[in-house]
């Protein structure tokens, strides 16, 4: 985990914890952001993604923790002085206000000169593109136009923080993706600190420079896209994001050698490798993608014998599922990503036997 | 895996549309009013008119207004009527004034402000409003020295505005907090908050049942003739009195209360249709 509280941080979150009567849905919560950062908060319905959110919004009053914001520590403050841009899941769009006035109204509180807040909506509008919309009144408008709204009017008052709680959840996927990247980019050419919420992988993986995980209140790691891809700090996590083979009952022979049954597996020191004891039981972790397929046989390192025990098309590749004999009558599946274009070369079909081969460096070890 | 989610962007006042208005409504809402008075009516009439009771009707004329030397002199029970309506008048703004005051007052985070409403509320709710018009009549008006009248529409104004108090905090609650926290973020603060964002959402669902307390405000003014005010009530139980026509006369008060509450009964549906046609698309 990344030190937190270092002066450089522009947010930083210290042992947030939220309790809702007995139930803690935030446990000891601590992370923190650099200036401009784009940050993403990821998990499963239900980790208290929401609540992070709300907390560091000010919407919800932590159970103990602080959030700290440029050095100064606003834990108490409410939501109205903490100059936070929120997007809220639903919008929250004032259905009584024209979009110009949902934009224009946190301007006014702020300049009594109606002419410069004109001028700003107007610009915001177009910014958010939506120029020559804004005398609609938000049930007027589509989801995507409506979460363009949202946008604009949590940018209106220029927020040193622009919090958005899963704003694309509710468009279809294509005006999902057109606006991840318009989000992405606009938040660069502003350079404001964003922290967004979601529960889409994909959504994390292409618009963060950071992800958090969150798995049942808990953080459970934090990184950047590829870092948390390639180095899962947990099974959650690699299963949460992307898909992952799990091999169990494997047991630490010696530095760097990990028995799996009969076969013997060499795996590079520092994938989680290094804390294990010999003798220890382990599982081990590799991606479907990282499994790679040796047709020509040979007996190199951390090849195994498999049989091809279905083939499922997935477009531009295929899924194979492989069995792996461990001992005796005990097998384990494990899933291999090709290319289309190999198992058409190699005429890959069921029921064939396949040696794979686990590349050393893109294996994981797991406690058991 | 991902989720196929459907959009389900329910704006909070858009699933509640109210039936159609034409501009035939009030007409009809004020025909049927009248409806409901003249089947009973016209059954009283049967009746009276079977047993020997001497119908005057041209007797009641003076008692509305008479001519005298080209100028209109107003009877009793157009005197009666005007202290009604004063009454009626003040004491609906000053109820719905109360009412909103102590439906902020018990969404307050103070809790000394909650407890204040919710004290008022509670003693006014569980006492005969007769009761409090004596108590402030009899036993708060001296030592206030405060006049008859203003007993009378104080009286009123409290009871039907802890009444409406319920009815504007409905109204309120059912705009959802995320508009109240959209609304605080963008650092609105909670008077502005309530005038621009959460009242105007608020007033097309507070309208209708506020408007059936209003129409009791009124009925209910009847019985300032306890405290001997001449409003429209009191005076047809003096006509009455002095000429002993009481179907006649009975008659004639019912029909100018129907008068005024169909009035008003139009008036809010004009409200209605101003505040929900503005942003329910
Ligand atoms: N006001 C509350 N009172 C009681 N429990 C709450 C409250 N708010 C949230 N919770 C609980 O806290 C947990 C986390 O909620 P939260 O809304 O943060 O989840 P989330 O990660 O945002 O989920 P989703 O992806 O479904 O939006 C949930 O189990 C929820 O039931
Ligand atoms: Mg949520």
């Amino acid at each position: 985990m990344t030190q937190h509280g270092e002066i450089s941080d522009y947010l930083s979150v210290h042992q947030l914890t939220k309790k809702f009567g007995k139930f803690t849905a935030l446990d000891d919560i601590s992370f923190s952001t650099k200036l401009g950062e784009f940050l993403c908060v990821l998990g499963p319905s239900g980790c208290g993604k929401t609540t992070v959110l709300r907390a560091i919004a000010g919407l919800e009053k932590p159970t103990s923790g602080t959030i700290v914001v440029e050095g100064r520590d606003v834990t108490q403050l409410p939501v109205s002085r903490r100059n936070v841009g929120i997007v809220f899941q639903s919008y929250a769009l004032f259905p009584n206000l024209t979009a110009e006035d949902n934009i224009a109204y946190g301007l006014k509180q702020r300049s009594k000169k109606a002419k410069g807040v004109e001028g700003r909506v107007t610009e915001l509008l177009e910014t958010v593109g939506l120029s020559g919309m804004g005398n609609k009144y938000p049930a007027q408008l589509s989801g995507g136009q409506q979460q363009r709204v949202a946008l604009a009017r949590a940018m209106a008052i220029s927020p040193h923080l622009l919090l958005l709680d899963e704003p694309l959840s509710a468009l279809d996927a294509k005006v999902r993706i057109r606006l991840r990247s318009e989000i992405r980019q606009l938040q660069k050419r502003l350079g404001v600190t964003t922290i967004m919420v979601t529960h889409d992988q994909e959504e994390a993986l292409t618009m963060a420079d950071r992800i958090l995980i969150i798995d049942r209140g808990k953080l459970v790691q934090m990184g950047t896209p590829g870092e948390v891809y390639d180095k899962p700090a947990t099974p959650f996590v690699a299963s949460f994001i992307g898909s992952m083979n799990f091999i169990t009952k494997v047991r630490k022979m010696e530095d760097g050698i990990f028995g799996v049954g009969e076969h013997r597996l060499k795996i590079s020191n520092g994938r989680g490798a290094r804390r294990v004891q010999n003798g220890e039981p382990v599982m081990i972790g590799v991606r479907p993608e990282d499994v790679m397929i040796q047709a020509d046989g040979g007996d190199g390192i951390n090849t195994l014998n498999t049989l091809v025990s279905a083939i499922e098309y997935r477009g531009s590749l295929f899924r194979l599922s492989l069995n792996l004999p461990i001992s005796g009558n005990d097998y384990t599946t494990i899933d291999a990503d090709v290319p289309s274009e190999k198992v058409r070369r190699l005429g890959l079909q069921e029921n064939m036997h396949l040696p794979i081969h686990l590349p050393v460096d893109r294996i994981r070890v797991y406690a058991a | 895996m991902e989720k196929i989610e459907t959009k389900t962007i329910i704006l909070p006042l858009n699933h509640k549309k109210n039936t159609q208005y034409t501009w035939l409504n009030p007409a009809i809402g004020f025909s049927k009013n009248l409806m409901f008075f003249a089947l009973p009516a016209a059954l009283i009439w049967y009746l009276a008119d079977k047993s020997d009771y001497n119908w005057q009707w041209y007797r009641i004329v003076k008692y509305i207004g008479t001519f005298q030397k080209e100028s209109f002199i107003p009877g009793p029970l157009l005197k009666g009527l005007w202290v009604t309506l004063q009454i009626s008048v003040i004491s609906l703004f000053l109820s719905c004034l109360t009412g909103l005051i102590t439906a902020v007052f018990r969404l307050s985070p103070s809790f000394a402000l909650r407890a204040i409403a919710r004290i008022y509320l509670e003693v006014i709710r569980n006492t005969p409003l007769i009761v409090q018009i004596f108590f402030l009549y009899f036993v708060l008006s001296p030592v206030l020295g405060i006049e008859r009248f203003t007993s009378a529409v104080l009286a009123l104004s409290l009871f039907e505005g802890a009444y409406a108090s319920e009815i504007i905090r409905a109204g309120i609650v059912s705009v959802s907090t995320e508009q109240w926290e959209a609304a605080a973020s963008i650092g609105l603060k909670p008077f502005r908050i309530y005038r621009h964002i959460v009242l105007p959402q608020a007033i097309p669902v507070i309208i209708p049942p506020l408007a059936g307390q209003m129409i009791s405000l009124i009925k209910d003014s009847a019985l300032v003739s306890t405290i001997a005010l001449y409003d429209l009530t009191m005076e047809g139980q003096m006509i009455i009195a002095e000429t002993y026509m009481v179907f006649e006369i009975w008659f004639a008060v019912a029909v100018i209360y129907i008068i005024i509450t169909a009035g008003l009964s139009i008036f809010t549906h004009f409200l209605e249709k101003k505040f929900s046609k503005s942003f329910n698309n």
